[in-house]
């Protein structure tokens, strides 16, 4: 849950979030245009950057940015829009994780790398996939560690429609099994496939937060209607 | 072109001689260097990463520091250590003056910045966004740092190549606070100087083969070292 919750830098407010509830279990989608805040506030929900003002809680407890134990930090993580491999190996690269915590598991590196269906290419090198494939791998590598909270930063932006549909196939799969997932996407298809609850962020701010089903059909704000029939250029 | 294979006839035969010279000063020339390089990588990639990724007060000094430092003349460095090791210096109790250790103290100050500066310049190389993401994984900053060294393995080679050619090829500092002693501190570069000196060409060009060749055999090494280590 956030309250109060923004950001700046150097002089310019990039969010600023009144109050924010993601739900364990649920899968959030956040909209937007470019520019709204969206990446901004899934640093914030992985620990990766403090608020300037408001409170972030986490599974009931005050997050106290510098002092959070890294058991905590190790229970989110996120998948950026662009995959950031390690120059080794497939294997090495999914296997990552776990080796941060001290827990190699094999077949647990296989089974990810077979969800994302690329357990072939194991042995090869990170620097030689395509696009499609080496956000395959990021995500791979982010299921392997069993996340309670993932964080997807337009994970299926530029890529085509086969790869989108075996990353959309995953997502799906971690949802059934109740992980939290929060995706910012572009896509208001992709948000009615894959998601529970829908957010509209822009110019930093929340504008609307909902179950899909209650924005998609019925939008309080004129921004979220605008937004959803596509009215609005941005 | 005979002169030059008379030279190598006889730097061959210089090392084939069992009780020759030429091998313990071999010998001490990679000890000392090699005891520098080990100091100068243990205290120099943690340096050159600390710099690379945390910013704190006095960091644009202690660059400034570390950049000038990598140009040091060596003979102004033992110079510096000459002093703080001589009897009356601050250190003078350590009783280093004339010794390995004065030699391997002194080429660590001339490879340490070398070391640090260029791994501080490979890493900052790395995309930033690989930090990010190392920390989304659930690196702590110790295995951020350890993760990103892997990444850029082939620049902080270099940084050891580089810092190990600073102080295998100098004569300035070892002369000064070695002494170049027979048999004690006298290592290839001095002992080169010193047949220059006395006149013998042939030895003086023998032992520049030995060193050359040396050096030639480490950075070969380390060539075929750093492809294994970056291949596809």
């Amino acid at each position: 849950m956030l309250r109060n919750v923004s950001k700046r830098y150097g002089k310019r407010t990039v969010l600023h979030i009144d109050r924010l509830t993601i739900h364990a279990g649920r899968t959030l989608a956040i909209l937007g245009p470019s520019g709204a805040g969206k990446s901004t506030l899934l640093r914030l929900l992985n620990f990766l950057e403090t608020p300037d003002t408001g409170q972030i809680e986490y599974d009931g407890r005050l997050i106290v940015h510098g002092r959070l134990p890294l058991t905590t930090l190790r229970e989110v993580t996120t998948v950026f829009q662009r995959p950031l491999l390690l120059d080794t190996t497939v294997w090495q690269n999914v296997a990552y994780g776990l080796r941060l915590r001290g827990r190699v598991e094999r077949e647990a590196v296989v089974a990810a790398l077979q969800q994302v269906g690329l357990d072939r290419l194991d042995r090869v090198s990170a620097r030689i996939l395509s696009g499609g494939e080496a956000q395959r791998v990021a995500l791979a590598r982010a299921l392997v560690i069993k996340p309670r909270v993932l964080l997807l930063d337009e994970p299926t932006a530029n890529l085509d429609p086969a790869n989108v549909t075996i990353i959309e196939e995953v997502i799906q799969r971690l949802r059934r099994e109740g992980t939290t997932i929060v995706i910012v996407t572009h896509h208001l298809f992709q948000a009615r496939r894959l998601a529970d609850d829908v957010a509209l962020l822009m110019d930093g701010a929340l504008i609307e937060a909902g179950s899909g089903e209650q924005i998609f059909q019925q939008p309080r704000d004129p921004r979220t209607a605008a937004f959803i029939e596509g009215r609005m250029v941005y | 072109m005979n002169d030059l294979l008379e030279v190598l006839r006889q730097a061959i035969t210089l090392l084939l001689e069992r009780d020759s010279a030429t091998w313990e000063i071999t010998r001490l020339s990679l000890y000392v260097s090699g005891a520098a390089l080990g100091l100068s990588t243990v205290a120099g990639l943690p340096l050159g990463a600390l710099l690379a990724l945390r910013s704190f007060r006095g960091r644009r000094l202690l660059v400034a520091l570390i950049y000038t430092g990598m140009g040091l003349p060596p003979v102004a460095v033992g110079l510096c250590v000459y002093l703080l090791l001589s009897r009356s210096g601050p250190l003078g109790d350590l009783e280093w003056l004339f010794t390995p250790q004065a030699m391997i103290l002194a080429q660590t100050i001339i490879s340490l910045p070398v070391v640090a500066g260029l791994t501080m310049t490979s890493i900052q190389g790395a995309d930033p966004a690989l930090r990010v993401q190392l920390r989304a994984l659930g690196a702590s900053p110790l295995q951020v740092t350890m993760a990103l060294l892997w990444e850029v393995r082939s620049g902080v080679l270099v940084a050891l190549i580089a810092g190990f050619g600073a102080i295998i090829s100098e004569v300035g500092a070892v002369m000064l606070v070695g002494g170049n002693i027979a048999g004690s501190t006298r290592v290839l570069t001095t002992a080169i100087v010193l047949e220059t000196r006395k006149g013998q060409f042939d030895l003086a060009l023998a032992l520049t083969f030995v060193l050359l060749a040396l050096t030639f055999a480490i950075n070969m090494g380390t060539l075929l070292l750093q492809q294994r280590l970056t291949r596809r």
